[in-house]
C-alpha cells in the first residue's frame, strides 16, 4: 500500500541543504586557497572559506543538538544485514527494474550503504576536517603566539589532511547527487528532500505504528 | 514544493550577497595618524651657530673647523672616534668563527673588491682627514671631519682621491656657521654613491631619495613624511641605530620598521599573523631601484681590455657604463623585483685570508643565515649582487688587488692593467701570499633592501605569493606555501577518484537508460 509519508522534518532539510550549500561554497573557497583556480580572489577566498567554516561549524552544533534531541542518529548505526543485497541491486537489480532490497520508513530511512557512508561521513570526514580545518585557521607561524601544547612546527601535515578531506567531500556529493536519482523515480528521492513528503510502501502494520506515534499521512 | 524552492534560493541568494558585500571595511588607521603627527613636530635647534663668532672667521684647514667645534662640544670627539663611522670595522662574533673585528680593512666585497691599498681613493667617503694607506689618521682627533656629516648647507663636498680632505673650493667659514643635524644630503653624499655611483651597491639608496615623491619612498617623500634618515636611524651619542650586512654580522642595533609601526601594524589579523615569519619589507617594497639603476653584476675577468693603448668605456642607453677597461663588465637593472631569503638577523662573512674550498659553486661574501625552522628567521627582500673577480687557485684565496695609484707604473690595475703585479702588490699590501696565478672565481652578495618603501596599494598581494607558479617567494621551498604547494599523492588520488566517480556514474547512468528503454519497449513498466 503506497502512501505520502513526512519523511524529512523540517530541520532535518534545512540542515541537509544548508550543509549542501556550505561544502560547495567550501570547496570553491578553499580550491582557491589550494591554488587550483582562481575567481574570487586569494585575499577574498581566504575571508570566505573563514567565515563559511564558522557558519558550517554552528551548522554542526544545531544538527548534533537535533539528532541527538530526537533519538534520529539511531538512523545512522552502520549495520551488516541486507548489505549484499543493496550492493547486488546498485550493481545488477537495478537495471532489471528489480525492487529496492531495503524498504524504506520512517523510522529507517536508510539503506545499510548509506548508513555506513553517512555514518563514516559523520563520524570521520567531518570531524577531520572541522579539526584540521581549526587548526589550519589557528595554526600561528611557528613560536608567534602558539599555545605550547600544540605547537606545530609546520602547516604541511594539517594542510595536506584538509585536501584529502576536501576530495573525499567532493567524490561523496558527485556520486550522492546520481544517487539521489536513484528512488522510486528519478526525482522522488530530491522532491521528498525539499518537500519532506514521500511516496513509500508501507504495510497495514506499519502504518497503523506509525499513525500512533502521530506522523502525518495522506492516503492515495 | 515551489515554495520550497524558492525559500531555499532566496536563503542562498542572501548568504551569498552578504559574503559579496559585507566587505572588511578599512578603518582609519589611529597609530598612523598619532605616528604622522609626531614626526611633524621637529625640534628646534637650541644653538644658532650663525651666531657663533669662534666660527665667523676664516679657516685655513679643515682641521681648524674641528678643533673650533671642539671648543664647545669638548667631548664630541670621544663619542665620533668610538664609532664605526670613524673605525670602519665593528667587533662582532660571528657564529662559527668567534669575535672578529669586522670592516672595511678586512672584509671583501664583489665591487671594488677592498680598500687596502686604496684608501686615498676610498677615504672620499671617511668622516676624516688625512686617512693615508696605512690609515694612521685613525688618532688625531682634529682629523674628525665634523662637517661632511653636518654641513646644512649642502655645499660642503670633499676631494677627489685627497685622502678625506675637503675640496678646495669649499667655504669653510659659511659651513662652519651653518652646521646642524644631519639631513638626507649628509647620509646620501656617501651612501647613495656606494660602489662608487648613484645607487651602485645598495639598489634601494638613489640619489633621488635626497627628494623622492610618495612613489619613490613614503617615508622620505617630499610631499609626505619627509623623513630624515635619522628619524629611523635614531642617533644617540654619534652611534646609528641599523647596519647593512656587507659588514655586519649580529642581531643587535638594527634600524627597524617595528621601532615606529609597532608589532601589529594591520587593520587585517591574518596580516599581522604574517609578520611572524615575513619582514615588514617583503611586501612594502615589491620593487627597488625605482628611479636609477642599480648594478646587479660585475664581471672582472674582462677587465684589461684596451683599444690602441687606450682604456674603453662602453655605457647603456641609460648612460650606464657596461664596460671599463679598468674594472670589467657591467649588468644594471631598474624597476628590480628582489629576490628573497630567509634572514634571522645574523650573517657570516669572508675575510680577507679565508681559503675557497669549493670554487664549483659561487662563493656567498656575506651568507645570509635563516631558515622556516629557525624563530627568529623572517623572509626579506635582498638585492643579489653577482660577480666574477680575481681569485688564486694555488692558495684558494680571494685576490685584494691594488687598484688605484696616482700614477702609473706603480702596479695599481686601473693604471697599468697587469693582474699579476696588481695581485702581487695588493696580497703583499695585506700580508698574504700569492702564487703569481690570477684566476677567477664567481662570488654572490645580498644586500637587505630596506628602503623605498611603496605606497600601501602597491604592496605585494596575497597572489604574488600564494600561486603555483611562479611566485614571489617560489625558491624559498623548506616550507609549506598555501597555494603554492600541495601533495601529489593527495592530489593525483583525489582527481582520480573524481574522474573515477564520473566515469562511474556514465557507465552506471548508461546501463540505467538502456534497461529503462527496454524495459518499455517489453511493457514492463
Amino acid at each position: 500500500m503506497k502512501r505520502t509519508v513526512y519523511i524529512y522534518k523540517a530541520f532535518e532539510r534545512f540542515w541537509h541543504w544548508m550543509q549542501a550549500l556550505l561544502i560547495f561554497f567550501l570547496a570553491a573557497t578553499g580550491f582557491e586557497i589550494h591554488g587550483s583556480f582562481s575567481f574570487f580572489g586569494y585575499e577574498n577566498a581566504v575571508s570566505y572559506h573563514s567565515v563559511a567554516a564558522y557558519a558550517f561549524i554552528v551548522l554542526i552544533v544545531f544538527a548534533v543538538f537535533w539528532h541527538f534531541t530526537t533519538g534520529e542518529w539511531k538512523q545512522y548505526i552502520p549495520t551488516m544485514k541486507n548489505i549484499v543485497p543493496q550492493v547486488n541491486y546498485y550493481l545488477i537489480g537495478i537495471f532489471r527494474n528489480a525492487p529496492h532490497p531495503t524498504k524504506k520508513t520512517v523510522l529507517s530511512k536508510l539503506n545499510p550503504l548509506q548508513k555506513l557512508v553517512y555514518f563514516g561521513l559523520k563520524i570521520l570526514v567531518v570531524p577531520v576536517m572541522v579539526l584540521s580545518g581549526l587548526l589550519y585557521m589557528f595554526y600561528r607561524y611557528p613560536h608567534k603566539d602558539s599555545i605550547e601544547g600544540i605547537r606545530i612546527e609546520t602547516l604541511e601535515p594539517i594542510a595536506i589532511l584538509h585536501t584529502a578531506g576536501a576530495y573525499a567531500l567532493i567524490a561523496f556529493i558527485i556520486v550522492h547527487m546520481y544517487l539521489v536519482t536513484t528512488g522510486t523515480t528519478v526525482t522522488s528521492n530530491l522532491k521528498a528532500m525539499l518537500t519532506g513528503y514521500e511516496e513509500i510502501d508501507v504495510s497495514e502494520d506499519e502504518s497503523e505504528q506509525s499513525e500512533a506515534a502521530g506522523n502525518v499521512y495522506e492516503k492515495i | 514544493m515551489r515554495k520550497i524552492i524558492l525559500l531555499l534560493l532566496l536563503l542562498m541568494g542572501a548568504i551569498l550577497s552578504t559574503v559579496y558585500f559585507v566587505k572588511p571595511t578599512e578603518k582609519n588607521n589611529e597609530a598612523l595618524a598619532v605616528l604622522k603627527n609626531k614626526i611633524s613636530k621637529r625640534p628646534t635647534a637650541t644653538t644658532d651657530h650663525s651666531k657663533l663668532d669662534q666660527l665667523n672667521r676664516d679657516f685655513a684647514t679643515p682641521q681648524e673647523v674641528t678643533a673650533a667645534c671642539s671648543g664647545c662640544h669638548t667631548e664630541a670627539h670621544k663619542e665620533v672616534m668610538a664609532s664605526n663611522h670613524w673605525n670602519w670595522e665593528r667587533e662582532e662574533y660571528v657564529s662559527g668563527r668567534g669575535i672578529k673585528y669586522i670592516g672595511k680593512k678586512n672584509a671583501v666585497n664583489n665591487f671594488c673588491i677592498g680598500v687596502e691599498g686604496n684608501e686615498k681613493s676610498c677615504a672620499k667617503c671617511h668622516i676624516g682627514y688625512g686617512v693615508t694607506e696605512k690609515m694612521n689618521g685613525y688618532t688625531d682627533s682634529t682629523n674628525i671631519d665634523c662637517l661632511v656629516c653636518h654641513d646644512n648647507t649642502d655645499s660642503y663636498i670633499k676631494g677627489s682621491e685627497m685622502s678625506g680632505l675637503p675640496d678646495p673650493g669649499v667655504d669653510l667659514r659659511k659651513i662652519a656657521m651653518n652646521v646642524g643635524k644631519p639631513t638626507r644630503s649628509n647620509c646620501g653624499v656617501c651612501h647613495f654613491f656606494g660602489g662608487g655611483g648613484n645607487n651602485v651597491k645598495h639598489g634601494d639608496l638613489d640619489k633621488v631619495m635626497f627628494d623622492p615623491d610618495k612613489s619613490i619612498d613614503v617615508h622620505m617623500a617630499s610631499d609626505g613624511a619627509n623623513l630624515l634618515c635619522t628619524d629611523c636611524h635614531v642617533t644617540e651619542d654619534h652611534k646609528m641605530l641599523g647596519k647593512i650586512y656587507s659588514l655586519s654580522s649580529m642581531n643587535r642595533n638594527r634600524s627597524t620598521c617595528e621601532q615606529c609601526h609597532g608589532e601589529i601594524p594591520h587593520e587585517k589579523n591574518v596580516l599581522n599573523e604574517h609578520s611572524a615569519k615575513v619582514a615588514c619589507q617583503t611586501c612594502h617594497i615589491p620593487v627597488y631601484a625605482k628611479a636609477n639603476s642599480t648594478k646587479t653584476s660585475w664581471d672582472w675577468s674582462t677587465a684589461g681590455r684596451l683599444a690602441g693603448g687606450k682604456a674603453v668605456t662602453e655605457d647603456d642607453e641609460f648612460g650606464n657604463h657596461t664596460y671599463l677597461s679598468t674594472k670589467g663588465s657591467f649588468e644594471w637593472g631598474r624597476n628590480l623585483k628582489p629576490e628573497y631569503a630567509w634572514f634571522n638577523g645574523t650573517a657570516g662573512h669572508y675575510l680577507l685570508g679565508d681559503t675557497i674550498t669549493d670554487s664549483s659553486l659561487p662563493l656567498e661574501l656575506n651568507p645570509l643565515n635563516g631558515s622556516y625552522r629557525d624563530r627568529k628567521s623572517k623572509i626579506i627582500p635582498v638585492k643579489v649582487h653577482r660577480a666574477v673577480q680575481p681569485y688564486d687557485k694555488v692558495t684558494g684565496l680571494l685576490i685584494q688587488p691594488k687598484l688605484f695609484a696616482d700614477k702609473s707604473g706603480e702596479g695599481a690595475f686601473w693604471k697599468d692593467f697587469d693582474w699579476r703585479r696588481a695581485s702581487e702588490i695588493g696580497m703583499k699590501d695585506v700580508g698574504l701570499p700569492f702564487s703569481g696565478d690570477v684566476s677567477f672565481t664567481k662570488t654572490i652578495m645580498y644586500w637587505p633592501v630596506n628602503h623605498m618603501v611603496s605606497l600601501k596599494e602597491e604592496s605585494l598581494k596575497c597572489e604574488d605569493c600564494h600561486t603555483r607558479k611562479d611566485g614571489r617567494i617560489s625558491e624559498l621551498k623548506d616550507f609549506y606555501l598555501p597555494g603554492r604547494d600541495f601533495s601529489p599523492l593527495v592530489d593525483n588520488t583525489g582527481i582520480g577518484i573524481i574522474i573515477l566517480s564520473f566515469a562511474g556514474i556514465a557507465v552506471h547512468g548508461a546501463f540505467r537508460l538502456a534497461a529503462s528503454s527496454k524495459g518499455r519497449k517489453d511493457g514492463k513498466s
